[in-house]
């Protein structure tokens, strides 16, 4: 198994790199009109999650941005994923 | 580097692809029925594709030394439609004795309805009734932790199951321990956006152990790579996995397996 130090040479510049993408995305958001919506609010509840101090964080985001209703309709309101879950119905 | 492609929709690829998959030593794949990306109009269009994968598909993947074999059912965003669905599964036992056919699958759930949960169970049962292995589908994104959880109830639901028969496919972080620790094989698929990417599905090898575990790349008509597996061994061995580690992960793994079809044979 590599070392953190190896691991860091591995991978470093492709963790920076993916973080720096995601500070961007937010950026362009603020910067473009419109409203935004549950997805984006996912995501910013989903970012403290990354300087937390634990060992399953990709579990923890995962579980964050999963639908944790217990209700089964009947058939598929539409297809597809959004990667959120909708918010509750008013 | 010989390895087993568990789980490859081919025939929304190209020729081409073949010759990568053997080029880069795949020996055997697998193509469970899927999801067309539209939805088909009739039951006789399951009709066609069941035969391109039970006839056409073994004989374009024979010309490049790969053996081919297929999983049948209807898929779950097409099982949403109770009637359509039994229509199609209709179809189904006439296809079971050809000889490349190994179970039943993908079968599972798509948006967690209780349409997809019912054509589920009956999929289930077939497949129990005819003593055949199960491959399930969990769902995308947002819906597969609920899903996955659904399923694992459903499931515990059949008390002849045999759960070395049956692996839950497309897990991640968040669901492969419900998998695992419920007896099941677990299956990690490898795409560019969603799902694993390599260096996730290595992450869970070295938490979990490879018992009990494959790794696919699932190709098909979105955005997918076809060498996906390969790719993610080069990564193992990157991250100093061993070349008897890989190979347990890419070949005897699904082969032990896909063995328990006395079809299956690489």
């Amino acid at each position: 198994m590599p070392s953190k130090q190896e691991l860091l040479d591995l991978q470093f510049i492709d963790a920076r790199h993916m973080l720096i993408n995601l500070a961007a995305f937010l950026d362009r958001i603020d910067r473009h009109p419109g409203e935004e919506d549950y997805r984006l609010a996912a995501l910013k509840t989903a970012l403290p999650i990354l300087s937390s101090e634990r060992p399953d964080r990709a579990k923890a985001v995962l579980e964050s941005f999963s639908d944790n209703s217990t209700d089964l309709p009947q058939t598929a309101p539409f297809q597809g994923a959004t990667g959120a879950p909708l918010p509750p119905s008013p | 580097m010989k390895y087993i492609e568990p789980h490859a929709h081919m025939v929304s690829r190209t020729t081409d692809d073949y010759e990568k998959l053997a080029l880069a030593g795949c020996e055997a794949l697998c193509e469970p029925a899927f999801w067309a990306g539209f939805d088909r109009s009739s039951a006789d269009g399951f009709y066609d594709y069941f035969r391109q994968l039970t006839e056409y598909e073994p004989r374009r993947a024979a010309k490049y030394g790969i053996k081919h074999y297929s999983w049948l059912c209807i898929n779950p965003k097409e099982a949403d439609d109770p009637g359509f669905a039994r229509e199609v599964m209709s179809l189904i036992p006439q296809f079971l004795d050809c000889p490349t056919v190994l179970g039943i699958g993908e079968i599972g759930l798509n948006k967690n309805t209780r349409n997809e949960l019912a054509i589920f169970e009956e999929h289930v049962q077939l497949a129990l009734d005819r003593d055949l292995p199960i491959l399930i589908h969990t769902p995308h994104l947002e819906d597969k932790l609920k899903g996955t959880r659904l399923i694992l109830d459903s499931l515990a639901s059949f008390s002849k199951l045999d759960r070395g028969k049956v692996i839950i496919d497309h897990v991640e972080e968040h669901t492969i321990s419900h998998v695992l620790n419920a007896g099941y094989w677990a299956g990690m698929t490898l795409y560019p956006e969603s799902k694993c990417t390599p260096n996730r599905a290595i992450d869970m090898l070295e938490i979990y152990g490879t018992e009990r575990l494959w790794m696919n790349s699932a190709c098909d008509w979105g955005h997918s790579d076809p060498l996906a597996v390969p790719k993610c061994a080069l990564e193992m061995k990157r991250r100093r996995h061993t070349a008897e580690q890989i190979e347990q992960t890419i070949y005897q793994n699904p082969r032990t397996f896909l063995s328990q079809s006395p079809r299956f044979v690489v």
